[in-house]
């Protein structure tokens, strides 16, 4: 199998899929390898996939993308044990073109995503796995050893879409010292129920669907949930930071369990058969917690690099897998062009991601994961929040309404949260999404 | 969360391990030694692991399982004892294939 090509791609996840359909299409003898049987059989995801990023991309891809459902109703959640507050939105325009986001099975999109690079002459080369990086004598990355027989394959950029684990950033070194506390485990459940029977319990008709994310309801562990709805299925996950997992003493299946079966989420996937379990991975670091991005001979996009948005309110990657992926193709194609595939060559990349949502976003965001993760943000806030309006709507006669200020203030004491707390964090909230 | 609420009626764990398809390859993708588990008091692994692949022996060791892994990387990344877990991707084709995430 020993070949030669102007690029490799490792790993057909979306940014992989668009990094070779970029190259594809610029005229590039690209490979595309996957470890996996197809392309999509080992991801999964927290729900929705935003198609915005695709516009450029692939026009109309609206009519092609394999969808479950068009997302029209977005809900946030803040769950206590007993409580929750739902801010809950939707719009009928999310289900018409252009479309905000859909639901969608992984194994299915990113067939479809890897089939578009290939229909552009991208060769795909499925149950391959790349096992280390090949250097030239100038110890530039000069293509990738496989575990096939003979399965050397020479290319003066590699582009490393090798997911969240990204053996060959590591290898190159692009990696300093992953810390744990910056990946979280999410881990889900797909529980079937017929159409119908979604379609009444979250107020969706055809293929509208539902997309909640969830604040608290991990307990100790800081993370969050996420409940959506399929076609004829629907997904509810949790996302856990992993050394507070490994010290809280129970297992992720009793994370989903406890999600289930709160008093808000229970009657909403009550029946389902459960059809799969998952887990995965997620790079939640942001911004400062990012790997380098580029060496000599080699790009790195996608979860390799780091490039999930976990903000709270938002949770997403697969857009920011398509978005870092094809400015890979885009930098990759012209550093050929100028034949100088050296770092230096290849900082275009850096500078495209700058340019667009992809880094513009997480820069912007950088604070929000230390922010979101905090004890105040995943514990005291809710508890206190769901009490005060509990409270506002408790009508308490023959006492007369109580004031919000002093409501807050009670809630605050009762709890020993400090109000300079309150106020640093407010000013942080500002400042990271404001 | 609340110990009092009533949890839904729960899967058996291998039941649910079932309904997930592994290609099982020759080898395996994670070595554990054992030797190094038996001075480890906090088995984050045990806890973490969603596919509940570590599990405790009696004489303080960790029994190892790699058939039904989803390769996460979950054991590796929250392991505090250096070098007790060596991790690598399965040979291309094995292992896990997700169907319905």
């Amino acid at each position: 199998m020993s070949a030669s090509f102007d690029a490799v791609v490792v790993g057909a996840g979306p940014a992989g899929s668009a990094a070779a359909l970029v190259l594809a299409r610029g005229g590039r003898r690209v490979a595309l390898l996957e470890r996996g049987p197809f392309p999509g059989s080992k991801n999964m995801y927290g729900g929705v996939v935003y198609g915005r990023v695709l516009d450029q991309l692939i026009p109309g891809w609206w009519d092609e993308i394999p969808v479950q459902r068009w997302v029209t109703r977005r809900a946030t959640m803040v769950l206590t044990d007993t409580q929750a507050l739902t801010i809950d939105f939707r719009t009928e325009r999310w289900g018409e073109a252009p479309y905000n986001g859909c639901t969608t099975l992984r194994p299915e999109f990113d067939s479809w995503l890897a089939d578009r690079a290939v229909a552009a002459g991208a060769v795909l080369i499925t149950s391959t796995t790349a096992t280390s990086l090949r250097r030239d004598p100038n110890g530039r990355v000069s293509g990738v050893t496989t575990d096939r027989p003979d399965g050397e394959i020479e290319a003066p950029i590699v582009i490393a879409c090798d997911g969240v684990n990204s053996f060959l950033a590591k290898e190159a070194g692009l990696y300093h010292h992953p810390e744990p506390e910056h990946f979280t485990l999410g881990a889900k459940e797909v529980l079937a129920l017929p159409r119908e029977v979604i379609n009444e319990r979250f107020g969706l008709t055809g293929d509208q669907g539902a997309d909640y994310e969830i604040l608290g309801g991990t307990g100790a562990v800081p993370g969050g949930a996420f409940l959506y709805t399929n076609a004829e299925s629907v997904a509810v996950g949790v996302v856990l930071q992993l050394p507070a997992l490994g010290r809280s003493g129970r297992r992720p299946e009793q994370y989903i369990a406890d999600v289930k079966s709160h008093p808000a989420i229970a009657p909403l996937v009550a029946g389902g058969e459960l059809k799969e379990y998952s887990a995965h991975l997620i790079p939640e670091g942001g911004y400062d917690a990012m790997p380098g991005l580029t060496a000599d001979g080699l790009l790195i996009a996608g979860d390799a690099a780091g490039l999930c948005l976990a903000a709270g309110i938002w949770l997403e990657g697969v857009n920011f897998a398509i978005g870092s992926g094809a400015a890979a193709g885009d930098a990759a194609l012209e550093a050929l062009a100028a034949g100088d595939t050296t770092a230096a060559g290849l900082a275009g990349y850096r500078r495209r991601l700058e340019a667009s949502f992809v880094l513009k976003d997480h820069k912007k965001l950088r604070r929000a994961p230390g922010l979101v993760l905090s004890p105040r943000m995943q514990q005291m806030y809710p508890a206190v929040i769901c009490d005060m309006i509990e409270a506002m709507f408790t009508v308490d006669n023959p006492a007369a309404k109580p004031g919000a200020r002093r409501l807050m203030r009670q809630q605050l004491k009762a709890r020993k949260v400090k109000l300079r707390h309150v106020a640093s964090d407010a000013w942080a909230a500002v400042r990271t999404f404001g | 969360m609340t110990k009092s609420r009533a949890s839904l009626p729960e899967v058996a764990f291998e039941d649910r391990m079932a309904l997930v398809e592994f290609r099982v390859a020759p080898t395996p993708h994670i070595v554990v030694d054992g030797d190094q588990c038996r001075g480890c008091t906090t088995r984050e692994c045990v806890t973490a692991c969603p596919a509940n692949l570590f599990v405790p022996t009696s004489d303080g060791g960790i029994l190892f399982n790699y058939e039904d892994c989803f390769e996460c990387g979950t054991c590796y990344m929250i392991c505090n004892t250096k070098g007790a877990i060596t991790w690598n991707y399965p040979e291309g084709g094995h292992g896990v294939v997700f169907r319905k995430s």
